[in-house]
């Protein structure tokens, strides 16, 4: 069919349907870019940069680019996974990501990442910012100190909650998100069953009464790394 | 008084329609007529143009001249870039602070004054400045500063303020400014005199094409900085598929240091009003839109009047000059206070009643911009160098510059120099003769292009002023030997993390980064592994950043450590004793202090 193209990621010919962004297309190849505001229910956001690639030499991110005919993408260089690591770094620094007893842990995409791309302390130093907590909800608690401003709650409210429960306030490294509410969470509409909560890729938004429901060794990237269910259709690629 | 605030909110929005893409007007409204955008009021406008609280408040939040909190009946911005500090602002600052009783970032008990500083607001060439509320107040002193508090606590109109009026159209009695030009050199692109309407004409006795094709010829590229050919972008817009097409001017003066447009708004606006209108014409647009940054409101009533002139003459409106079809007109829409709304995308945004966040390309302007429509974004310069092109002809405008740069650039140069101003000069010329004309003998560092461009040594100072060697937006800031390069770049990076919009990471977080080692190393707590520190960290914001603010927002670290390394290396030194500098134990133990109640007993001072 027209709609086929080909180009190329890190050297090998990948094949991708007209339309689609360079993380689409590599996902169903079975490549994993790193990523954490992308997810695949939402529109492509482009906010944290981690899956940032070169293409054609110029730094894109992979999932807001649209794949073009004979494009030549690089993504696993010890550049990119510099930057990558960098960025992931950068959002440990930012916030106050207490991991070892953080109720995500071992769930946290934040967390799996920085294990993936060999992430061992921040190279950054801390920056303690203060950041509020609100527990206003019955079933919902919010911690801005694990928040990466990823806006999947935004994101997801809008486009598959058909709501409109949180936006981004405020700019630069104060900007946060805010609930549409007069008072707190419990103001608005937001349902413990909506998107918006489940689509969280870190600790800032939790269910109440659910924490460590999961025992250590059994969570989501206890034994496997962040992005092996898109590599494992890599071997279901080459045999069709 | 709830009652009154509900109404007059639900007035103002209906006035514009009820239309939440007008949300920059209706804030503002709300803002100058009850000095702040409260709860209540949110509440109202989400309900009267059907939206909702947070996404108002996301508006207000985003903008520094709104404003959740009260704001006093007058409010006093000091402006504090590079340039007014090295003019004495502090002294000016210490005035207000002493005649105010109150600090920066306050309000008066009695809700009359608020004190605050803003980043550059286009005056460099006659710092100190400030705004009080629209009111440009220049060249100030801690004299004058005591005079304004004092007349506003008398007359309370800040329209009294003024001894002197400025020169040329600043004396207009609907600009009433006491701002100066400060021409220092005219051109024959911009400076010159043109009569009204002849450049429209000519344009209209041409096809569309033909007018791009000109343009194309001419090789004109866009004077904002980036130096995107202006023909290539107008045949992407005419090419996108849909009947309606936007025209938009970019008056969202914002760079520090630069101050060009400014005068063009000024003293040439119908030039500017002519180029945009063949703008439209070439495209096929029948919208144009002014984006004009919050600062330089007080230019608005007379670009008005303006734009009203030009309707009667019919160089504007229904059938232009007669040519049956073409119909175009022009509306001013008001920034709020954010530097990032130059950014083509985010001043789209901004005009579309959003905060003002850039957006994912693709899909470009030109395929789909202001309210999805194709749209085609230039700046104030730009639409002015069209006009001329098509009354002078694209081979009369290509013969001057260089090759890769035709025509001539306005300058704005401020700094350490007798001469500063606005220069319209051929491209080409180079840094050292530019510093001679702006009378700048003793220049040790020029900044050239703003924050964003790059700071220069005399190393450089051969190299020439064009896209192609040193390109600049118009911005030329000019530092002697008395000033410190770390201290130029750490300025540039306060105002880029004041300025971020905070969408992506490398920008939000890396720019604080940045601006925090320098820091540390001016404090002389600086290693030599600093300095790669650095240079990876910039590196990274960067190639990572989404937008141009991002890729270019380091380039005060970068650039000054690539010519000025010497000065970074006189400052750090060896780390023997294995210490982290950085690290302070006061401040470490200050909450557990605070929490404690007492002093630590093996770190009392």
């Amino acid at each position: 069919m027209s709609d086929k193209i080909k180009f190329t990621m890190d050297g090998v010919e990948i094949e991708a349907t007209q339309g689609q962004t360079i993380m689409q297309a590599a996902d169903e190849a079975g490549i994993y870019i790193p990523r954490l505001c992308a997810h695949k229910d939402l529109l492509p956001f482009g906010s944290c940069r981690v899956c940032t690639v070169m293409v054609n030499d110029r730094p894109q991110a992979a999932c807001t680019q649209p794949v073009s005919p004979g494009m030549a993408v690089d993504s696993e260089t010890p550049e990119l996974n510099d930057i990558r690591r960098s960025i992931v770094e950068m959002l440990f620094v930012e916030g106050n990501h207490y991991c070892a007893f953080c109720e995500k842990s071992g769930n946290c995409e934040l967390q799996a990442l920085g294990y993936r791309l060999g992430m061992l302390a921040p190279r950054y130093p801390y920056m303690f910012n203060k950041h509020d907590v609100d527990a206003s909800h019955p079933d919902i608690y919010i911690d801005h100190n694990r928040c990466i401003l990823c806006g999947r709650c935004v994101r997801s409210s809008k486009e598959l909650d058909g709501k409109n429960v949180f936006q981004f306030v405020g700019r630069g490294i104060h900007k946060r998100v805010a609930f549409n509410s007069d008072t707190d969470l419990s103001g608005t509409d937001v349902s413990v069953t909506d998107r918006a909560i489940e689509n969280c890729p870190v600790g800032a938004i939790l269910k109440k009464r659910s924490a460590y429901a999961v025992p250590i060794g059994k969570r989501k990237y206890d034994s496997q790394p962040i992005g092996s269910d898109i590599e494992s259709r890599k071997a279901a690629v080459k045999q069709s | 008084m709830a009652e009154n605030l509900e109404r007059d909110v639900k007035q103002i929005c209906s006035r514009n329609g009820n239309d939440r893409t007008r949300m920059m007007d209706i804030v503002r409204e709300v803002q100058d007529r009850f000095g702040q955008v409260s709860g209540q009021a949110m509440n109202t406008i989400a309900q009267a143009v059907n939206s909702h609280r947070v996404e108002v408040e996301s508006v207000v939040s985003f903008y520094s001249f709104l404003s959740e909190e009260p704001k006093g009946k007058f409010v006093i911005r000091l402006c504090n870039d590079i340039i007014d500090k090295m003019q004495g602002v502090e002294k000016v600052a210490e005035a207000f602070r002493e005649e105010l009783g109150i600090d920066f970032g306050e309000s008066t008990s009695d809700g009359k004054f608020t004190l605050e500083w803003t980043p550059c607001i286009g005056m460099c060439d006659q710092a100190p400045a400030a705004l009080v509320n629209n009111k440009v107040l220049t060249r100030l002193s801690s004299d004058s500063a005591r005079e304004i508090v004092q007349s506003l606590k008398q007359n309370e109109d800040e329209n009294r303020l003024l001894h002197m009026l400025g020169d040329g159209n600043n004396a207009d009695p609907l600009v009433n400014s006491m701002v100066n030009n400060n021409i220092r050199e005219r051109g024959p692109v911009i400076f010159a005199d043109l009569k009204h309407g002849t450049a429209i004409h000519k344009a209209l006795s041409m096809s569309a094409v033909e007018v791009i094709k000109d343009v194309k010829t001419a090789r004109l590229r866009g004077r904002g900085g980036a130096g995107f050919p202006t023909g290539m972008k107008w045949e992407f817009t005419r090419a996108a598929s849909g009947s309606e097409k936007v025209v938009i001017c970019n008056a969202d003066e914002g760079e520090p240091g630069t101050f060009k447009d400014r005068t063009i708004l000024t003293e040439k606006p119908d030039l500017l009003f002519e180029g945009m209108t063949i703008a439209g014409y070439a495209i096929g647009a029948g919208t144009g839109v002014v984006y004009l940054r919050g600062e330089y409101a007080y230019l608005r009533p007379f670009l008005e009047s303006v734009l009203a002139e030009r309707r009667n003459k019919n160089l504007l409106g229904v059938s232009i000059l007669g040519k049956t079809g073409f119909d175009f007109d022009i509306r001013i829409q008001m920034g709020a206070g954010a530097y990032v709304c130059g950014e083509e995308t985010a001043l789209i945004s901004s005009c579309e009643g959003l905060r003002g966040d850039p957006r994912n390309r693709p899909p470009f302007p030109a395929q789909k911009g202001y309210l999805t429509l194709p749209t085609s974004v230039n700046n104030v310069e730009t639409f002015c160098c069209v006009a001329r092109i098509l009354d002078k002809g694209a081979g009369w405008f290509a013969e001057m510059g260089s090759k890769g740069s035709t025509g001539t650039k306005l300058l704005s140069i401020s700094g350490d120099c007798t001469r500063p101003g606005v220069y319209e000069l051929e491209f080409g010329i180079t840094v050292s003769d530019l510093l001679e004309k702006a009378g700048a003998e003793d220049a040790y560092a020029v900044q050239v292009g703003g924050p964003s461009g790059q700071l220069i040594g005399e190393a450089d100072f051969h190299r020439k002023i064009c896209y192609d060697d040193v390109a600049t937006g118009g911005a030329v800031m000019i530092f002697n030997k008395d000033r410190n390069p770390l201290e130029i770049a750490h300025e540039f990076m306060e105002f880029f993390c004041e300025e971020s919009c905070g969408y992506c990471t490398p920008c939000r977080v890396g720019n604080e980064l940045l601006k925090q080692r320098l820091e540390a190393i001016i404090a002389g707590k600086g290693t030599p592994e600093d300095l790669d520190y650095l240079e990876q960290l910039g590196k990274t914001v960067a190639v990572a950043s989404r937008c141009g603010l991002g890729q270019t927002s380091s380039n005060p670290v970068r650039t000054s450590l690539k010519n000025f390394r010497g000065e970074y290396e006189k400052l750090v030194r060896e780390n023997k004793d294995g210490m982290q500098r950085t690290f302070d134990i006061h401040k470490a133990l200050a909450a557990g202090e605070d929490l404690q109640g007492r002093k630590s007993v093996i770190y009392a001072d």
